[in-house]
């Protein structure tokens, strides 16, 4: 028999949804339409009280456990969602949605301005973090969602669950943020700015209004590459490249991808420009700079979660450079400043912050525990 | 439920129902998870090893993974009714400063340790000439974590230098109970309850 939730089109793999009014951004400006590109998984319990939102990094989207229409690869957070994971279609309903700003479905620059009939291209309003926040929270209104059980992230993903709890403190019973900050650093900033500069620095892309079958890939190439490095570490390096070289016995005077990390990264920034848009890295990225919980309360990140009564978990790696370890600290000091409960834990990984994304079994047991707590 | 370490059921005793309460160096969250249980305590955790910190988790307590010789500056001035620090005293690198804190984050503090004035300990530094392995005292002296042991007399000594008041004091032998007298000489494990004066 098909229950009501089957049935229900707002629910499944690929859905899309347009919500009608104008959407209003941190930045002042409005977006005159929203769309949303999500995927559920599971049943909404007729309580509501099984609801889990997953939260997708910098480069993820909605197809948190299903195959990637492009790549076909299998769904990024494999590991943690689906059956028999911590986060199980068979108790909880699972939404994952792609950020604004993005290019899988949800409104961003690639998107048409209903105004004009063209691309917003860089007439895109910059956005942030908390207006992809918000834009979740219209996809749960839409989905008859009230409150989360738990809001889970990782890297950027992180960063929109701790802003859940800030943002909207009666809607969030839980938070879990993995490999994560509460606000962009300089250095991470910095990084950022070199990606952006590398795709604007490519003769294709025009400003911004490049053809979609031209796109500035080149420069995205290089933005991917350089952003790579920094999920990486450099043991993990060492370990899975050392100066080995590709396909030759002997160095070759050349400037070809010689060395296996070449040739890796070189195929990083290649397959990635297949699957991103360009103008989307620029604005996702600048969100991400943007990122700083602290900052309205006079740099006292405590009181940002003054009204939240959430329980927090927090996770990091060890050998996480992007978002280290210090990060989470200064996360849990203030949450125990806040009198919020907190649990947090450094985990031993060699492979720098994509370790989040990687088999990782007590990641798996931590999250598996913490939401099998009564909240 | 499996039956708590007798330290722990002692320091268990101490804690009134329904106190706000962190136990530093909580180890898997047995005492924590036996308080929620038994007297709806709402606990909270430091364990310096993650294996115990996902273990704490596991079993729905709110943990942190931390040092508590650095990290319980990071909480704030009177944010529990009580801080536990069982059987890890006499591991920290500043006992006198740990204790500062748990005085200084708790209203009053918990405290249990091996007594290292016990007759075994003794007998085992007056006739075998040798670093004592007891009961209490397992690991031989250049494994163990415990740097810093003291005797019950030490111990009452530095809080009084510190300026906390002994509110009581439960003492221990072989796991159990056994009264005041002679207890520098005749208790293996000492649990004590401080405030400030």
């Amino acid at each position: 028999m098909a229950t009501a939730a089957q049935i229900d089109r707002r629910f499944g793999l690929d859905r899309r949804v347009v919500l009608p009014g104008l959407f209003a951004l941190a930045s002042g400006q409005s977006l005159a339409a929203l769309e949303i590109g999500y995927e559920t998984y599971g049943e909404l319990a007729p309580d509501g009280g099984n609801a889990i939102l997953v939260c997708h990094a910098l480069t993820g989207d909605q197809h948190v456990a299903s195959d990637h229409p492009v790549t076909g690869k299998p769904g990024w957070w494999r590991r943690l969602v689906g059956a028999g994971k911590p986060i199980d279609p068979a108790r909880h309903f699972i939404i994952c949605s792609n950020v604004l700003g993005g290019c899988m479905g949800t409104t961003g620059p690639s998107s048409l301005d209903p105004l004009t009939g063209e691309r917003y291209a860089m007439r895109f309003p910059v956005i942030t973090i908390r207006d992809m926040v918000n834009v979740q929270a219209e996809l749960l209104n839409h989905l008859g969602v009230g409150r989360l059980r738990a809001v889970v992230g990782g890297s950027m993903g992180g960063m929109q669950a701790l802003d859940w709890a800030v943002a909207h403190p009666h809607r969030v019973q839980s938070v879990i943020g993995i490999a994560t900050a509460a606000r962009h650093s300089a250095q991470n900033i910095a990084f950022h700015e070199v990606g952006r500069q590398a795709i604007m620095a490519d003769p294709n892309w025009r400003g911004g209004d490049y053809p979609s079958d031209a796109p500035p890939a080149a420069g995205l190439a290089v933005a991917r590459m350089a952003a790579h490095i920094t999920y990486l570490s450099e043991v993990g390096l060492t370990e899975k490249f050392g100066r080995r070289l590709q396909d030759r016995s002997g160095l070759g005077f050349s400037f070809d991808a010689e060395f296996q990390v070449e040739s890796y990264l070189r195929h990083q920034g290649l397959s990635f420009t297949q699957r991103f848009d360009a103008n989307s890295y620029l604005y996702i990225t600048r969100a991400l700079d943007y990122f700083d919980l602290a900052a309205p309360h006079d740099g006292q990140l405590a009181r940002a979660f003054a009204g939240s009564r959430a329980r927090f978990a927090l996770i990091s790696f060890t050998s996480d450079w992007l978002y280290p370890t210090a990060e989470a600290r200064r996360l849990v000091r203030a949450l125990n400043a806040a009198g919020a409960a907190v649990s947090f834990c450094e985990l031993d990984s060699p492979y720098g912050h994509d370790a989040f994304l990687l088999d990782a079994p007590e990641m798996n047991r931590i999250v598996d525990g913490f939401l099998r707590a009564e909240p | 439920m499996t039956a708590l370490r007798p330290d722990l059921a002692a320091i268990a005793a101490a804690v009134p129902a329904g106190a706000r309460v962190l136990d530093i160096g909580c180890g898997d969250g047995a005492l924590l998870a036996h308080l929620r249980e038994t007297k709806g305590v709402e606990g909270r955790g430091i364990d310096v090893a993650s294996a115990n910190v996902a273990a704490c988790v596991a079993r729905g307590l709110s943990v942190v993974q931390g040092d508590a010789d650095t990290d319980l500056g990071d909480y704030p001035d009177d944010a529990f009714d009580m801080a536990i620090l069982s059987d890890t005293l006499q591991a920290m690198r500043a006992p006198a400063m740990v204790l500062g804190q748990l005085l200084r984050i708790g209203r009053r503090g918990v405290v249990s340790f091996p007594n290292f004035g016990h007759w075994r300990v003794r007998r085992a530094l007056l006739l075998g000439g040798r670093m004592p392995v007891t009961p209490s005292l397992p690991v031989s002296w250049h494994e163990t974590a415990n740097i810093h042991l003291c005797t019950i007399d030490d111990f009452r000594a530095l809080a009084a230098d510190l300026g906390f008041a002994i509110e009581s004091a439960t003492f221990l032998s072989d796991g159990a109970g056994r009264g005041a007298a002679f207890a520098n000489l005749l208790a293996d494990q000492a649990v004590f309850v401080l405030r400030r004066r």
